[in-house]
């Protein structure tokens, strides 16, 4: 039986020759960094007197920052851990929001260009990412279980597999995949060509997880289920592998949300994916910045809806040994 | 695709359960087995000891197939058991097993863990299985535990389980590789008591041991193994008043309580 636990130190707030050596580096770092001058230290300028000196304006920006950290620290430590760890997420979102929202930005030109970019890129997105993560994960469990099966020829080609795919730069892939099969007689699609390369490079990646996955699985459980009479198909799909998702899923989850964004390298073959569209229709209005922080929101939200769901099933595989 | 062989029930009743002729088994330059011989009647209550490494968990694990064999013939209910996928399936079937570890699916409740064999292997649909299934728990004392995960038991309630999931398959013979040895001693008698139930039922059983005490109890021959080789075998009351060679003798001297 599995019980939660924490990595175990003193509360913050009771050692308070951790607390405020803290504050004072937060502090220096604010002065050093002559916050007066920066978005905060132009908020902070609204509240002090007129025509104070740029050095006054920092000081005040430093000790008025410092002192909200502090004052945030107190109240969340109050807080159960759950909440903490919920109120501290939404605080840094909104800081991080805060940053883009400091650029300047025009909405109007996003509004304009947003729908655009979801249609056509965002769907682009996701339809190859979704594509390329099932084949992926086909190709891992038959890479993972070539790996392990006493069959030599077998071994080998998923050893070699794993070696190129694993070893060759993802953009090289794409290339090759684009302009060298050509060479042989083969023109392949931009988009097919996309879903090959990353099918093919996260599928080796995946196979070494599920490898290591099905062999965190005690002997005991493959003799019992055999001794049983289980023929080995069901002997993987319902003993080892319902077992192995407790170490597969998260590192599969990474691969999953790394490859969200490692779409983008399609884009190189003129794939109007999120991020091709991002990079071009800001061009034209050289609204760059507008369409990348867009974009970036985008897949960050994408990537938040994916951990969200690795939780669920992480939960579920987890039902038989936590309480 | 080649037909299953049938093991005949019951043919020749009395017939021999297992016959194991000339068996010899190496890992890599290591022989673990040296010509062993061994025939294990129906309805049989057969105890193997002998010292650690003596080659008995091999001895019956390649009974049914765990372990390969390099030389000599091993028979289970008349059937000749080779490589072939078709007649290890066949001869599974009809073989039980118990292990020290217990072994149990930590991630099938205990009623799915002896439903699942029921159904993929026997072909029980989904309440049959569950009621075969019951009726085996009941039979162990544990069907209040059936909606649990094993890793909520205690060892000797897991290991009841086992048993009963291995029963439940209806085998004509049940194997037990030292199934108390991983449990506290206060669990030790359920887990004996279970199988002294079984044994009483007629099953026809081959358990390695160290309890001499179940040895005496339902044993109809004790076999002691040295150095992958049978040393001796008698029945319980000749081996431990009796014991013929002094290996066994000195063995005998440090399980039996003083
Ligand atoms: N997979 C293996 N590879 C190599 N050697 C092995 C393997 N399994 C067992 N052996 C060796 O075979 C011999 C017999 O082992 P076995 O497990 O059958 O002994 P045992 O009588 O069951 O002992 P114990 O009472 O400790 O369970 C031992 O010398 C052991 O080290
Ligand atoms: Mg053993």
């Amino acid at each position: 039986m599995h019980y939660h636990d924490n990595v175990d130190y003193p509360p913050l707030l009771s050692r308070p020759n951790v607390f405020f050596p803290l504050l004072a580096a937060v502090f220096a770092g604010l002065w050093w960094f002559n916050a007066g001058d920066s978005a905060i230290g132009r908020l902070v300028a609204g509240i002090i007197p007129e025509g104070a000196s740029p050095a006054t304006q920092t000081l005040a920006t430093a000790v008025i920052v410092t002192a909200f950290l502090a004052f945030n620290i107190v109240v969340v430590m109050r807080l159960p851990l759950r909440q903490q760890v919920w109120l501290v997420w939404g605080e840094l979102a909104v800081v991080i929001l805060l940053f883009f929202y400091s650029f300047d930005l025009s909405f109007a030109f996003i509004q304009r260009k947003i729908g655009f970019l979801l249609t056509q890129g965002l769907v682009t997105t996701l339809y190859i990412s979704a594509v390329s993560i099932t084949i992926a994960t086909i190709l891992a469990l038959m890479g993972a279980i070539a790996k392990l099966s006493s069959n030599g020829i077998a071994q080998g080609i998923a050893h070699f597999y794993t070696s190129l795919f694993r070893g060759l730069p993802l953009l090289m892939q794409i290339y090759m995949i684009y302009l060298g099969l050509p060479q042989l007689g083969y023109v392949v699609d931009a988009v097919p060509t996309g879903i090959a390369a990353l099918s093919l490079c996260y599928g080796a990646y995946m196979t070494e997880i599920f490898r290591a996955g099905i062999e965190s699985i005690p002997k005991g459980q493959w003799e019992a289920a055999r001794a049983l009479g289980l023929r080995p198909g069901a002997v993987m799909t319902r003993i080892i592998l319902p077992q192995s998702m407790r170490v597969i899923i998260p590192p599969t989850g990474n691969q999953f949300i790394s490859m969200l964004k490692d779409s983008s390298l399609v884009s190189v073959v003129g794939v109007w994916e999120l991020m091709y569209l991002a990079r071009t229709q800001g061009q034209t209005e050289f609204r760059h910045v507008e369409m990348m922080i867009t974009a970036s929101l985008i897949y960050w939200l994408m990537s938040i809806v994916l951990e969200l769901i690795q939780k669920r099933i992480e939960t579920h595989f987890n039902k038989a040994v936590t309480r | 695709m080649i037909p299953a062989p049938q093991i005949a029930a019951g043919a020749g009743a009395g017939g021999a359960a297992i016959e194991i002729l000339k068996l010899s088994k190496w890992y890599g330059a290591l022989q673990v087995l040296h010509d062993v011989d061994l025939v294990v009647d129906r309805g049989e209550r057969l105890v193997i000891c002998g010292p650690s490494g003596s080659g008995k968990s091999t001895l019956i694990r390649t009974v049914n197939a765990l372990e390969g064999f390099q030389r000599g013939e091993i028979r289970v209910g008349g059937v000749k058991l080779t490589r072939e996928p078709a007649v290890v399936e066949a001869v599974r079937r009809n073989v039980g097993m118990v292990f020290q570890q217990f072994n149990l699916f930590p991630h099938l409740t205990v009623l799915e863990n002896c439903a699942l064999s029921l159904r993929l292997v026997r072909g029980l649909s989904g309440p049959e299985a569950r009621e075969r299934s019951m009726h085996y728990l009941t039979k162990v004392r544990i069907p209040e535990q059936a909606g649990k995960y094993p890793a909520q038991l205690s060892g000797g309630q897991q290991q009841r389980v086992a048993i009963a999931r291995a029963i439940a398959m209806q085998p004509e013979v049940m194997l037990f590789d030292e199934p108390t040895s991983a449990l506290d001693p206060e669990m030790v008698k359920e887990v004996l008591d279970v199988m002294v139930g079984l044994a009483e039922d007629g099953m026809t059983m081959v358990v390695v041991t160290h309890e001499m005490g179940f040895a005496r109890q339902v044993a109809d021959r004790v076999i002691f193994m040295d150095a992958g080789r049978i040393v001796e075998q008698a029945p319980p009351e000749v081996f431990f008043t009796r014991p013929q060679s002094e290996r066994t003798r000195a063995f005998l001297q440090q399980v039996l309580p003083h």
